[in-house]
This record gives C-alpha cells, sequence and structure tokens, in this order.
C-alpha cells in the first residue's frame, strides 16, 4: 500500500484536482449561459409570463439539439472550434469548452423543469401587485424555485465528471485520462481501480453535501 | 366607486367557445363589502378578475372612480393593480419569503425604500397581529395565520378596493370568524372596499352589506344583504340560502 502511494500518490492526487478543476469550472460556465437560456425558455412558453412561440421553439430546438448529441462525438466535432477559442484541444483547458457546451442545455432543461414547479398561484400574485416580468423572474421564480435549481448543481457536476473521464480519452488530463492511460494502455488494473473508488467519492461527497446544502436552503422544510 | 357595465366574457377553449359571463352589470360603492355568491363554475373568481384585469373582458366595461379602465396594458395596468389587493382561497404566500418579506413584496415592486418599507410592514404586521411572527416562514404558520399575511400584504400599498377570492373556504368556522372580523375592521377603519367572494352563506350575511347573486354566467339578483337573503326572488338564490337557514336553525 505505502508503496502504491509511494508510486502513484501524487499522479492521482493531480488526476483528482484535475478532475475536480475541469468539472467545477464546466458546470459554473454551464450555468452562466444554462440559467438564462432556461429562463428565456421557460418564461416564452405559451401560457407563461412572456410568451413567445418563436423564440421559444428556436431556443426549444437549440437545446434539444445539444442534448442529442453523444459527448464523445461533440468532443471530436468541436475540437477546431476549441483550438480557436482557447489555443488547443487538449488538456483540462482543452476540455472545459465541449463539456460547457455539452452541459449548457442540460442545464437549460434542468432549470426549466425547477422553474415550472412554482405554483401558478404565486405568479398570479406577482401579477396582482403589478409586477413587470423582471421583477416575477427574479422576484418570485427564482428564489421559490432556488431549492429545486440547487438540485440540479450536484446533477450537472456529476454528469459533467463522467464527460470529463471521457475527455481523457483524448488526452484532457484527469482521472479518465490516468485511468485510460495506466488501466486500459498499459494493463495496471490497480491503478484504473483507484480511479473509479477516486469518482465514487466524489460523487458521494458531491451528492450528498449539494443535496444538504439544498436542503438548508428550502424554507418550506420545517425546522 | 366600481361599476361594472354590460360585461362579458367568453373562453375560446378546444371545445369551442365557453361564455363564462354574460352582460354583468354591478355596481360597488366605496365603502362597501360587497359580496358575490354562486355555485361553482358559476362565473364568481372570473368576474372578480376581471375588476383587476387579470381577467381580459371580452366585451363591456370595468369603470373604477370614473375612469374606465377596461382598455389599460403595460404600466397604466400595472399601476392599477399596484392600486388593488387581492386575497386568494389558498393564501398563494411566497414560501421562500419570511412573513415581513411577504408583506414587503408589493412594497418592493414599486421600489419603496427599504426603511419606509420596514415601518409600513410593522404597522401591518401589528394591524393583523403578526407582529410577533415577523422572522417566520409561511410554513411555520397556520392556515389562518396564513391568511392574515395576505390580507396584510393585500394592504401593503394602501388599496382603495381589496378582491377576496374565497378567503375563508380553507379555514374552520372558528377562524373563518375571525378572519371575518379582520376585514370588517379594515374596511370600517381604513375605508376600504371589499368585494368577497364565498360560497358561505354565514359570511355574506356576517359582513356583507351588500351581494349579487351569479348563476350560470349571469347576475340573477343584487342588492342589500338584508333585503336579499330576507326575501329571495330566484329559485338559486333560495337554493343557495337554505344552507344559511339551516345552520340558523341549528344554532336556536
Ligand atoms: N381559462 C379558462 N379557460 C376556459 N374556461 C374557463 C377558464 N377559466 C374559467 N373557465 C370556466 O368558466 C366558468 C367559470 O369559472 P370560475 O372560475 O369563474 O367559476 P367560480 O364561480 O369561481 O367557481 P368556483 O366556486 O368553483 O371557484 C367555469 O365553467 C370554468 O370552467
Ligand atoms: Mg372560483
Amino acid at each position: 500500500m505505502a508503496e502504491f502511494i509511494a508510486e502513484y500518490g501524487s499522479l492521482l492526487l493531480q488526476g483528482t484536482i484535475d478532475s475536480i478543476v475541469m468539472t467545477a469550472l464546466a458546470t459554473l460556465f454551464a450555468y452562466v449561459f444554462g440559467l438564462p437560456l432556461g429562463i428565456l425558455v421557460t418564461i416564452t412558453q405559451e401560457h407563461s409570463i412572456l410568451p413567445c412561440k418563436p423564440v421559444n421553439v428556436v431556443l426549444g430546438w437549440i437545446v434539444n439539439i445539444g442534448r442529442s448529441i453523444p459527448f464523445i462525438i461533440l468532443l471530436v466535432f468541436l475540437m477546431p472550434f476549441t483550438r480557436a477559442l482557447v489555443g488547443t484541444a487538449t488538456g483540462v483547458r482543452g476540455a472545459i469548452v465541449p463539456l460547457v457546451i455539452a452541459a449548457t442545455p442540460f442545464v437549460a432543461r434542468i432549470v426549466e423543469t425547477s422553474l415550472l414547479e412554482v405554483e401558478a398561484g404565486l405568479i398570479e400574485v406577482a401579477h396582482a401587485v403589478g409586477a413587470t416580468v423582471k421583477q416575477i423572474v427574479f422576484k418570485v421564480m427564482l428564489p421559490e424555485a432556488k431549492p429545486s435549481i440547487l438540485v440540479g448543481v450536484p446533477l450537472t457536476f456529476i454528469t459533467l465528471l463522467g464527460y470529463s473521464a471521457m475527455a481523457g480519452a483524448v488526452g484532457a488530463g484527469g482521472l479518465g485520462d490516468i485511468a485510460i492511460r495506466y488501466g486500459y494502455y498499459r494493463y495496471q488494473d490497480i491503478v484504473m481501480f483507484a480511479t473509479i473508488v477516486l469518482i465514487v467519492i466524489i460523487v458521494q461527497i458531491i451528492q450528498s453535501g449539494g443535496m444538504w446544502f439544498a436542503k438548508k436552503n428550502d424554507k418550506r422544510i420545517r425546522k | 366607486m366600481i361599476e361594472i357595465k354590460n360585461l362579458s366574457k367568453i373562453y375560446n377553449t378546444n371545445y369551442g367557445e365557453f361564455k363564462a359571463l354574460e352582460d354583468i352589470n354591478i355596481t360597488i360603492n366605496d365603502g362597501d363589502i360587497f359580496g358575490i355568491i354562486g355555485m361553482s363554475g358559476a362565473g364568481k373568481s372570473t368576474l372578480l378578475r376581471c375588476i383587476n384585469l387579470l381577467e381580459k373582458p371580452s366585451s363591456g366595461h370595468v369603470v373604477i372612480d370614473g375612469q374606465d379602465i377596461t382598455g389599460f396594458a403595460g404600466s397604466q395596468l400595472l399601476q392599477l393593480r399596484r392600486n388593488i389587493g387581492m386575497v386568494f382561497q389558498r393564501f398563494n404566500l411566497l414560501m421562500q419569503r419570511t412573513v415581513k418579506d411577504n408583506v414587503a413584496f408589493p412594497l418592493e415592486i414599486c421600489g419603496v425604500p427599504k426603511a419606509d418599507r420596514d415601518k409600513r410592514v410593522a404597522e401591518l404586521l401589528e394591524l393583523v397581529g403578526l407582529a410577533d411572527k415577523a422572522n417566520n416562514y409561511p410554513v411555520q404558520l397556520s392556515g389562518g395565520q396564513q391568511q392574515r399575511v395576505a390580507i396584510a400584504r393585500a394592504l401593503a400599498n394602501n388599496p382603495g378596493i381589496i378582491l377576496c377570492d374565497e378567503p375563508t373556504s380553507a379555514l374552520d368556522s372558528l377562524t373563518t370568524s375571525s378572519l371575518l372580523q379582520l376585514l370588517k375592521e379594515i374596511n370600517e377603519k381604513l375605508g376600504v372596499t371589499i368585494v368577497i367572494i364565498t360560497h358561505e352563506m354565514s359570511v355574506v350575511n356576517k359582513i356583507c352589506n351588500r351581494v349579487a347573486v351569479i348563476n350560470d354566467a349571469r347576475i340573477i339578483e343584487q342588492g342589500v344583504t338584508k333585503e336579499v337573503f330576507s326575501n329571495p326572488q330566484h329559485e338559486m338564490t333560495k337554493l343557495l340560502l337554505s344552507d344559511l337557514i339551516v345552520v340558523k336553525g341549528g344554532e336556536n
């Protein structure tokens, strides 16, 4: 065991850090783009607060197309674009671009689902007090959907962690990269096993930490 | 004064046109507590919602204090709504906001500065008897308390009119009585005109000085509560009232 740690410890540590940084950054950017997109997709729906069919249909398409392309294909397909944007298509930096593009429509959909859970009665209250569309979004829809939106964050992170491991296949760094290089090409099963254990641990921590945080922020739960 | 003139509302549904309101004429005077009663589906909520244009009338007019508001849109409409309070059957409090922030909500919408908001909210919570619950969340309150918060919220902007859609239907009779008392107090102290929908005749009997009976999209009877109740003209009114008479019989 000590021998194993001496030999692979720093490699696995670096891989873990790379995976987490890559996934966290991708999650952050996915929300930067996905949150507004999700809001727009929701409020432009037929009976919502800013009905606009053309916008809704176009955004719906974008989201659906984005969601239907398998990540591994998107990754390869985007390489020239990635290179043009961040100068490289490999490494942590190169992986973030396809990760963000893959996760943005995913985030938009889960944000939409959360916003649609907000009771119609509350939107009605907002209309009755003369709130503008912007006020309804920022003072009613988002705050009321907040606990549900927060539940989506670990979900996105975990999905992206899986994607980032795939990105490892094209040399994106991180635990997926290590698993493929050592486990697949060099038949060092123990290293591959170690990466699996590490990924499972990360997922557990993010999932339970995320749920705890979302619950803590939900004022509908009696305390 | 609220004048509803020849008002009709037609919904376009998948099954064709549906007349929810037909040729409604009602005058509600300042300071009235005006009851609207009728069977489920008669059109009560639709009528109430036409007053602040949450529902757009298909034809006819709503005139408030001499001004025809039927065509209001944009900022004029928002302004109108800010001066009419509304209370709902299911309270509709913002669950992620504290009691005091719920009451402050309409003030925030109007851009009232924080210091003025706090002062006004404190007054309102005092008025509805919930000063000690200011920092609680709605989930920590009983139904009756939640409705008091909703009433405080409806009063926040000093509206001349409050519209209540079955405000006591989700509450037991004792809580209903105390809420009606509160509405009456508000009406007397602040001179707020209250329009209240209910299916409980006892509610009308207790607080409404005038009442309109709506049946199948039409007003079939209206007038001073005592007169309508002591001498109902229409079969439907008699049917609705039979409920009250039974209750009275039980009390005596
Ligand atoms: N948006 C709508 N589209 C189509 N029909 C509607 C719509 N809103 C209401 N209606 C119909 O109009 C009629 C009157 O509805 P309304 O809600 O005003 O009744 P109500 O008297 O308030 O009944 P309740 O006592 O059950 O609340 C009902 O038949 C209802 O189905
Ligand atoms: Mg109704």
